[in-house]
This record gives structure tokens, sequence and C-alpha cells, in this order.
């Protein structure tokens, strides 16, 4: 970036709340579901149809509001935002205007070893619009079809200040916030299915300047990453502009994520009269203290929090921390599989961590599995992992068992035993595999005694090779320097 | 309150209504004389008034998050209204750029 | 004429359950008395005769085999075109919903069904209920029974007429600002606007949703507490749906009224009201004085502001209600080759004047820069309206108003002028606006021979004190035993 400008950027998320049925009306929230199934005469908007709001919705809404530390509002109020577009079966969204349900909240990201606070202005509650299709296959249609699946999913759009200023601090807030998210359970966030969607808001200004710039409105940015690049690319565009002695307009840009430029849609001069007003079909919602403490009492332990923990009690580094935490089921999976190991060992923490890191995410990842899909259950890698702490096998012996878990799921006691991989910590039978290997390599003994103490390695990997590799090494070793001395 | 032609056909396009110039013309006046008319609630102190949505109403009035699946009856009776449909979507013109 | 036709609607509920009647008869001879009769009146968008042939069939022969049978089981009833009955035609009486079939039943419906009700019509209103003659209808316009040059009133004029002429003992009406009550006074009969919340507004298309109530038209008022028995009561699908309990309106309808206290409004009785209205209401109170009660002058001091303010709301609400009848998913299409225009000429074209100008002008009243000036202010001018009503029901048990400043006008005679169409119906509106009950009952007969009503206002769900009162003046008088010659 040109160090005479700062970026100034806005996120507007919108996550979809996971409720079995839609805000107003009883339907299934199903994704998968064929076109039109999901649909009644409430969410087509039929003559004479009133909305009735699901309570799950608001409870899990707030409970997001709480983990950002969100003000509830006493009183919130349902209005209707008017605008015409036929994926909006009643030409207006019931949504909330001046009376949210949570404001003034805040989310800490960890950027370049820091950590920035970014404000929350306030949280909402909102009914998704419909699909539109505009081609079938590769095949563009010159007319559009209506898909009213989706029409009346609850959403809690997410508005934060305009306290961002690279788009990594964006990347970051979207990425803390989509985890903190996936540790209260109130979204899937699964970007793909456009459960987690993120709009920006971004201007520039000289260095020092206080006031903000005309900002543009990016939209149809599909990733984390996409966000931070069209972020890049808008600044990059504005400070050319502005260079060139023209003039940011006030727009909305789509994202094009083939060409990697940001296209301008329509100028937002004329901003939209969305001509708000309280909806008369629904009553005021009052939240007391009981309501909200039941709620605040559920909250699970939060990434941050669960962070500091795994570095104090398990002794893991800041990095396998981070890593673990990030992801909710990952962080989970790893707990699961302490606690596993704690049973059968002490001080299994920091293996365990090693094992992910180095191991499970990579073979994951080539697989393209999520924790979720592990072959390779967390129980059955906490139990591999004892097994090491105890010495049952080696960790090498420990890397084959890996590979066979991982390919069949199969736990770790049986691909032990089926195969004979149990460590041979036997005195007397470890001295007869060195007897015999020490009487096969006499030209290797006679280096040793002439003083080539390296030579001793070709021993134990021949004693290796005829115990199959479960030999206990240390003892294979101690024992061979006493044969050898003799 | 006056309203002028630009003022109507604001309203008009937001409303998305289209008149015929005749009407329009009516319609202009029309709106004139009722807006003049209701210009009188400006006369009320307010000041310390809260304002009313309902003549009665409650508050927290919600439900289970349980699904109801409507028949397939009731479907096919939404889908018979359609003016144009294909398959299992409902049919409209290309969505263009046509927001406000 | 037919004698069943001269007989209430509890007269017949219970002739039909004691097997004297049957309901097939019962029902035979309203509907062959509307086809005499209603190409003169017109109150019908369609004579439902075989859907309550086969309904009236059922009831018969659920009577026969002994099963339990409804309150108004086998008993005619029609119903405003406004409201969804499953599987028949809803037009709203507006080009844009001409062949649109109803999906579902309205909850009205489903307790009118549950109870045995049979149905012999849909009836013809203004266009969306906006209108106070039946002119407003896109199809044809409503003749009073009583002389056919003459409006019945509206929105509910289909009903109200229906009654009149005796082509249905009950009928379902709407009111929004007098549309039941207005009606039923041009046209002689009793018509009821419960307390808002009483009633389920599920499944009646909406016009003004903080406004609307269904209610019950009938010749007697016992008959409208039959039907608001039935009628009355929580509801699920409707969030401003009050749960409360609801009174058997019929058990006290002839308590004893001594001592009870009048209130009449100095605002109602201004210079102006017509002679003959002045004169029945003044006879009115003799009789309520007669039958001991005490007629005390109150003040609604707010009155003056009350249309200003109910225009403003009710134009707002339906600004946004009606934006759905866009030609998407039902109704009227203007076939165009793009999106924009099928809305602009689908809507221009769909609607009627009366309904764009009412969409316009709550456009106008919600676009960017009026909210506080038009909506805000008149929400809290409502707060004014309904203190009026709550200290004058500190004084008074009752208030008494009449429900229209002139009787019935000539057909053409307003049309050309909404506003002075609007002013007409000065003395329903603040009803709508406090949100509490109110009815008009026939009270007299202009020198032309027209019928006049009183309207009863009672305190928020005190219907069972408003049908006694209306009741008493009933068994003091005969205007509702008046039949029109057609």
């Amino acid at each position: 970036m040109n160090a005479k400008y700062e970026a100034v950027i806005g996120l507007e998320v919108h996550s979809q709340i996971k409720t079995d049925t839609k805000v107003f009306c009883n339907c299934s929230t199903d994704f998968h579901s064929q076109p039109n199934t999901n649909i009644c005469p409430v969410c087509t908007g039929q003559p004479g149809v009133l909305p009735v709001l699901n309570k799950k919705a608001v409870e899990l809404l707030v409970r997001t509001g709480l983990a950002l530390e969100c003000r509830i509002n006493k009183k919130s109020v349902f209005a209707r935002k008017q605008y015409f577009y036929p994926d909006l079966p009643k030409n207006y969204q019931i949504s909330q205007y001046d009376l949210p349900f949570a404001e003034h909240g805040k989310l800490n990201i960890s950027v370049d070893g820091g950590v920035k606070t970014i404000g929350i202005t306030r949280i909402h509650l909102e009914e998704d619009a419909g699909k539109l299709v505009h081609d079938i296959g590769m095949k563009k249609l010159d007319y559009s079809l209506a898909d009213y699946n989706r029409t009346g999913i609850p959403l809690m759009e997410i508005v934060s200040e305009p306290d961002m200023r690279t788009p990594q601090d964006a990347a970051a807030y979207l990425t803390a916030l989509k985890s903190l998210i996936e540790y209260l359970e109130t979204s899937d966030c699964n970007m793909e299915e456009g459960k987690f969607r993120c709009d920006a808001n971004v201007s520039i200004r000289p260095v020092g300047q206080k006031e903000f710039g005309t900002k543009a409105e990016l939209k149809n940015m599909n990733t984390i990453s996409g966000v931070e690049e069209a972020l890049v690319y808008e600044i990059q565009r504005q400070i050319e502009v502005v260079e060139n002695g023209g003039k940011i307009v006030q727009e909305t840009r789509t994202w094009d994520p083939d060409e990697k430029v940001t296209k301008s849609m329509r100028s937002k001069e004329n901003a939209h009269d969305y001509r708000y007003f309280p909806d008369p079909d629904l009553v005021p919602v009052i939240l007391d203290d009981d309501f909200i403490n039941k709620i605040k009492k559920d909250i699970p332990e939060l990434p941050e929090k669960r962070k500091q923990r795994l570095i104090s009690e398990c002794g893991l580094s800041q990095y396998d921390a981070n890593v673990i935490i990030s992801d909710k089921a990952l962080a989970d999976y790893y707990e699961t599989a302490l606690e596993t190991a704690s049973k059968q060992s002490d001080n299994s923490g920091k293996q365990i961590a090693n094992w992910i890191t180095t191991e499970l995410l990579g073979k994951l990842n080539s697989a393209k599995l999520t924790i979720k899909e592990s072959p390779v259950k967390a129980e059955n890698l906490g139990t591999l992992v004892a097994l090491i702490i105890k010495g049952t096998i080696s960790g090498k012996i420990a890397k084959m068992v890996f590979e066979d878990m991982f390919n069949d799921g199969k736990d770790p006691d049986t691909v032990v035993k089926e195969k004979g991989l149990v460590q041979i910590s036997d005195e007397g039978a470890i001295v007869a595999i060195c007897k015999e290997a020490v009487a096969e390599s006499p030209k290797i003994v006679e280096e040793y005694k002439a003083g080539k103490e390296r030579a001793i390695g070709a021993i134990v990997g021949l004693v290796m090779k005829k115990s199959k590799g479960k030999a206990n090494p240390q003892m294979v070793n101690k024992i061979l320097i006493d044969l050898l001395k003799q | 309150m006056k309203i002028s032609k630009k003022d109507v056909d604001y309203v008009a396009a937001l409303a998305r209504l289209e008149f015929e110039q005749k009407e329009e013309e009516k319609l202009t006046e029309q709106l004139a004389s009722i807006l003049g008319y209701v210009d009188k609630i400006k006369e009320v102190d307010t000041s310390k008034i809260e304002p009313t949505s309902h003549g009665f109403s409650g508050e927290n009035v919600w439900r289970e998050d349980t699904v109801v699946k409507s028949s397939e009856q009731t479907i096919e009776s939404i889908f018979k209204n359609a003016p144009a449909k294909d398959g299992m979507f409902f049919k409209v013109e290309k969505v263009m750029d046509m927001e406000d | 004429m037919n004698e069943i036709i001269k007989m209430t609607a509890t007269e017949l509920a219970e002739k039909i359950k004691t097997k004297q009647l049957k309901s097939a008869e019962v029902v035979q001879a309203f509907i062959k008395r509307a086809k005499e009769t209603d190409s003169k009146i017109k109150a019908y968008m369609e004579i439902t005769e075989e859907y309550a042939m086969a309904q009236a069939k059922a009831s018969d022969e659920k009577i026969a085999s002994g099963k339990e049978t409804g309150a108004l089981e086998g008993v005619p009833i029609a119903i405003k075109d406004n409201i969804l009955i499953k599987n028949l035609r809803m037009t709203a009486s507006s080009k844009i919903l001409e062949n649109y079939i109803a999906p579902y039943d309205a909850t009205v419906i489903e307790k009118l069904k549950n109870s045995g009700a049979v149905f012999v019509g849909k009836t013809n209103l203004d266009e969306f209920a906006m209108g106070s003659s039946t002119e407003n209808s896109a199809f044809f316009t409503t003749k009073n029974p009583w002389d056919t040059e003459r409006i019945p009133g509206g929105s509910s004029g289909g009903s109200a007429s229906a009654v009149g002429a005796m082509t249905a003992p009950l009928a379902l009406g709407t009111d929004t600002g007098g549309s039941i009550r207005q009606p039923a006074s041009c046209c002689g009969i009793v018509g009821v606007k419960p307390t808002y919340g009483r009633v389920s507004r599920f499944g009646a298309v909406a016009f003004a949703s903080s406004l609307d109530q269904i209610g019950p038209m009938s010749k007697t008022v016992e008959d409208s507490a039959l039907l608001l028995n039935v009628i009355a009561g929580y509801d699920k699908k409707d969030s401003t749906s009050i749960n409360k309990e609801v009174p058997d309106y019929v058990k006290n309808i002839n308590k004893d009224l001594k001592g009870l206290k009048i209130g009449l409004p100095k605002e109602y009785f201004i210079d102006g009201l017509d002679t003959d209205v002045k004169k029945s209401i003044d006879e009115t109170i003799k009789i309520y004085k007669s039958l001991g009660c005490d007629i005390v002058e109150i003040s609604l001091p707010h009155t003056d502001y009350a249309i200003a303010v109910y225009y403003i709301i009710c134009c707002s609400e339906a600004s946004a209600n009606l934006a759905r009848y866009d030609g998407v998913r039902y109704g009227f299409r203007a076939e165009c080759d793009n999106l924009s225009d099928e809305y602009k000429k689908s809507r221009g074209q769909g609607f009627g004047p009366e309904v764009k100008r009412r969409i316009m002008l709550g456009t106008y009243a919600l676009s960017a820069g009026y909210y506080d000036a038009y909506y805000g202010k008149a929400q809290k001018v409502r707060t004014l309206i309904k203190q009026d009503f709550e200290k004058a029901y500190e004084k008074v048990d009752i208030i008494m108003t009449p429900s229209a400043p002139t009787p019935a006008f000539k057909i053409g005679e307003k049309s050309s002028d909404p506003l002075q169409m609007y002013l007409s119906d000065i003395f329903t509106i603040s009803c709508n606006l406090a949100g509490v009950a109110g009815m008009s009952v026939p009270c007299g007969f202009s020198k032309e021979g027209i019928p006049l009503g009183m309207q009863l206002l009672s305190k928020y769900f005190d219907e069972e004190k408003m049908f006694n009162v209306a009741y008493k003046y009933q068994q003091a008088t005969d205007f509702h035993k008046q039949f029109p010659r057609i």
C-alpha cells in the first residue's frame, strides 16, 4: 500500500443462524432439499399470511451477541425493509432498524503478533431472501428462475465498526469471528453454502486525516481470502483514482474472483430508500435478565480462553495452541485424544499436539477430509500416544501403526496385536538376538574393537531387522555395548 | 405540503406503479389535497408522547423451532397460481440491474 | 317470502340441530333468494352453491347420525371476499387477484368449518377493503337493498347487503376504519368490530395490519354474539392476536342495564350532522334512559385528528402490505420483456385508482426524510387518541355515537373526491386507532326510508358488555325486524 494513505474498513457479515425452521414459519432450513419444497403460504408471501417468530433464532443471536460482549437490548422491534426483487416474496424483508437485539460489542483479533480490538456496532435478526437461478449448467437462460427454499431462513447481520485498517485486519477479523461462531454453534459458517457471507465497506484517506473518505461497498466475496484479495485490489484502485486527481464515488462494487478485480454495479448516489417502519404484524420482544442469564450460562469456553488454558495446562507452544484452537472441532478432537491418553499415561499433551500438527492435518488435507471426517478417531490417537509413552511401541513403529489407522480406521491396539508389533523389552530375548547378530558380523565387530565406535550402528540395524523393528532400541544399544566389551 | 410531479414520479418508481399521464396529473392534485388535509397533525404537540404501534398488543410472541412440512397439495396449490413456472421453479423475466 | 330466510341464525341453528329443519333445505332457501335478488343487489362475487350444498349435506348427515355438532351446524354464512377459503377463488375485488385460488384456510374459516357453518358465497368489497361504498370494487358496485340507487356502504358492502337482503343470515366482514360498522349501518343490520387482537387476522388479506379486524354481521345482536363466540380467540399463527379467554357472548346478553353509564362524546355531535341521524340518536338516548341508563357527556379531544392519523397509518402499512402483488408468484402479470416494466405495468394495470392512490400516499409518507413528519408523528397522535378513550372509560361503561354522519348516499355522489369520501368515516375511525371494540346497531330510518345506525364503543375486550347493551336496545325496538322490499 502507498504509505501516504491508510484504508478504513468495516465489515457486514451475514451468518445463517442454525435453526431447524425458518425465522417466521415452520418450513425446514435444510440446504439440500429439492427447489421449492421447503415452502409454505407464509414464506411465499401469499395474501393474508402472518409471521410468527422462531424463539430459537433469538436465543442463538443473543448467545452470539453475549460472546461478542454486546449489550442486549431490553426491547427489540422488527422493521420492514422495502425493496422490490423477485427473490423477496413480500417485496419487503423483515429485519430490524433502530432497535436491534444486540449493540456495542467487540472482538479481539491477532495480527502480526499483536492484538487489535474491533468494535461490533450491532447484530440484528433478519430473514434471508430466496435464490435466483440464471443458468442451467452451461446454458444461460433468457429468464430467471426463483427458488424460495432459502426465503425466510434466519440470518444474523453482524456489523463491525470501521476499525480495520488493512486487508489482513479484515481477514483476521473474519477468521476470529467465524471461529467464535463455530465455538458457539450458532451458525455452521459454511461459506460455500452461503451460510457465512461478507460485504465490506472500504475507503481511503491520507494518513493523519480524521474524516473518512467516500466509501465503496464490496460484494460477492465467497471466501475469507477472497475478501482479503478484493480489499487489496480495491484499496489500490482507490489510491490510484485519487493520485490521478480523480474522486471516489459512493457505489456498490462486485468482486470478480476470476479476473481478480472489483467492478462497479450501480452508483449509490441515490442511496436506497428502503422505507423502514416497524412491522405491524409482529410485537416487540422484551428480553429480561432471566432470559439473558440463562443463555449466558450456556456459553461454552471461547477460543481465546481455551488457547490460554492449552498453553498453561497442556504445555503447548503458542503456535500449536493457535493451530488447535482455530477450529473448534479440532480443539475438541485434541482434548478428546488427550483425555484418553491421560487415562493411560502422563504428559501426553505436547506429543498429541505434535501428532496432530505434523501427521494428521497433512494427511487429512491431502485426502480433502475435515477433522470431523478423520478416519483416525481422537480416542485412538490418544491411545497411540499413550502406547509410545508407556514404551509398548517405539515412535518409529507408531508411525507405521498410524498409517494403518488412517487407511483402515482401525484402533492402535488392534493394529499392534494383528501385526505383532509390541516392542520386545525382554532382556533375555534381546540378548539372544544380539548374540546372533554379533556372531554374524565379525568384520564389524573387529572395526568396533579397533576403535571405530560408530560401527555399532550396523549391528543395531541388524538386530532391529531380525526383531522386525520390535526390539526396544535403547536396550539393544546397551546390551550390544556390554556384549562387545567382553 | 406541496407535492410536485417530480415527487410523484419518484414515489411511483419506488412503489413500482405506472400511470398514464392524465392519471398522474389527477393523482398529483388529489395527493396534494389529501396531504394538505393530513398536515393538520403537525399542530399537535407530541414532544413527550411515545408512539403507539397497535391499539392493543402483547409482547414476546414466539414459537418453538419445530419443522412442519407443507403437504404436497399445499405446494401444488401455491404453484397453481403461478403466472409462469418451469419445473420446480417460478419463472420471471430476467433479473437485470433493476434495484432502485 | 320463504319463512326460513326471515329467521335468525340462532333460530336456524336450533331448528337444524333439533331436526326441525334440514341444513340442505335452509341453504337452498337462501341460495334461491340470492339467485333471485342478486342480479339487482350484486352482493356476491360468487355464490358457492356446490360448495355449500356439499357442506350442508355433511351437516345433515352428522346430525342424522347423532354425532356431536358445532354451534353453527348447517347455518349459512357469506364471507367477504378478502378472506381465504381453501380451494375457492379469492379476489379481494381486485383485478390483480382475479384468478387467485386460495391455497389455505383463514383461521376464522377453520373455526367456522369446525362449527359446522356453511359458506354460501364470497361477497363484494371495495378493492382490498379500501373504500366506503364498494364503488372501488374492480368488478361491480353493490347496491343498497333498501334503495338500489344508494351505496351499501363499504368496504364490507357485499356482506352487509347480503344480510340486509336476506340472502344469508350471517356474514363476515373486515373492519380497518369502519368497514363493518358503516355498511351495517347503511343496510340496517348489526356489524361488530371486535377489540384488536380478539379475532385472528390470519387469512384475511392485510390492508393495514395494526388496524384490521375480522368481525360478525347479522340482523340481530344475538346472532353476532353467537358468531363471535365461534371466531374469537388466540391464534398461534397471528402474533397480534391476544391470548385471553373468550367468554360466552350470548350468556349474559340479557342482563339489566340499570345504572349503566353511557358516554356521548361531544366532538361527535357537531354541526352538519344529518337531522335524521341526530333525531335517531335522540330517540335512542330516550330508550336507554328508559332502560335505567345514565347518559353522560364526555370528551374525546383528539377526534379531529383521527382521519389524518388514520390515513397516514393505513396508507403507510398498505403500501408495504400490497407490495407482494407483483405478478411473480401469483396474480395478474402484464407480460413485458423485462422485469422492471413487468412490475410497473402489472401493478399499474392490476390495481384500481383508490388502491394506487393509497399506495402512493403511504409510500410518500414512509420515503426518506418524511417518516418523522408522517408515520412517526401519526403514531404519536395515535397514542393521544388511545389515551382519550382510556380517560373516557374511567367515567363511563360504554360510548355511543352515530355510526355515520349521513344515511347511505347515492352511488356516484362522492366517488370523484377521495377526501370527501374519507371524511365520511369520521365516526368509525378512532375505534380502530385506539383498538377498542365497536359495533353498529340499526336505530331508525331516514325520511327516505334508509336505515340508520348507532355505534357502541366498548372498553378493550368488553364485547360482552357491548352485546348486552345492544341486545337490550333491540329488545326495546323493532328496527331489526324490518325487511327491505326487493
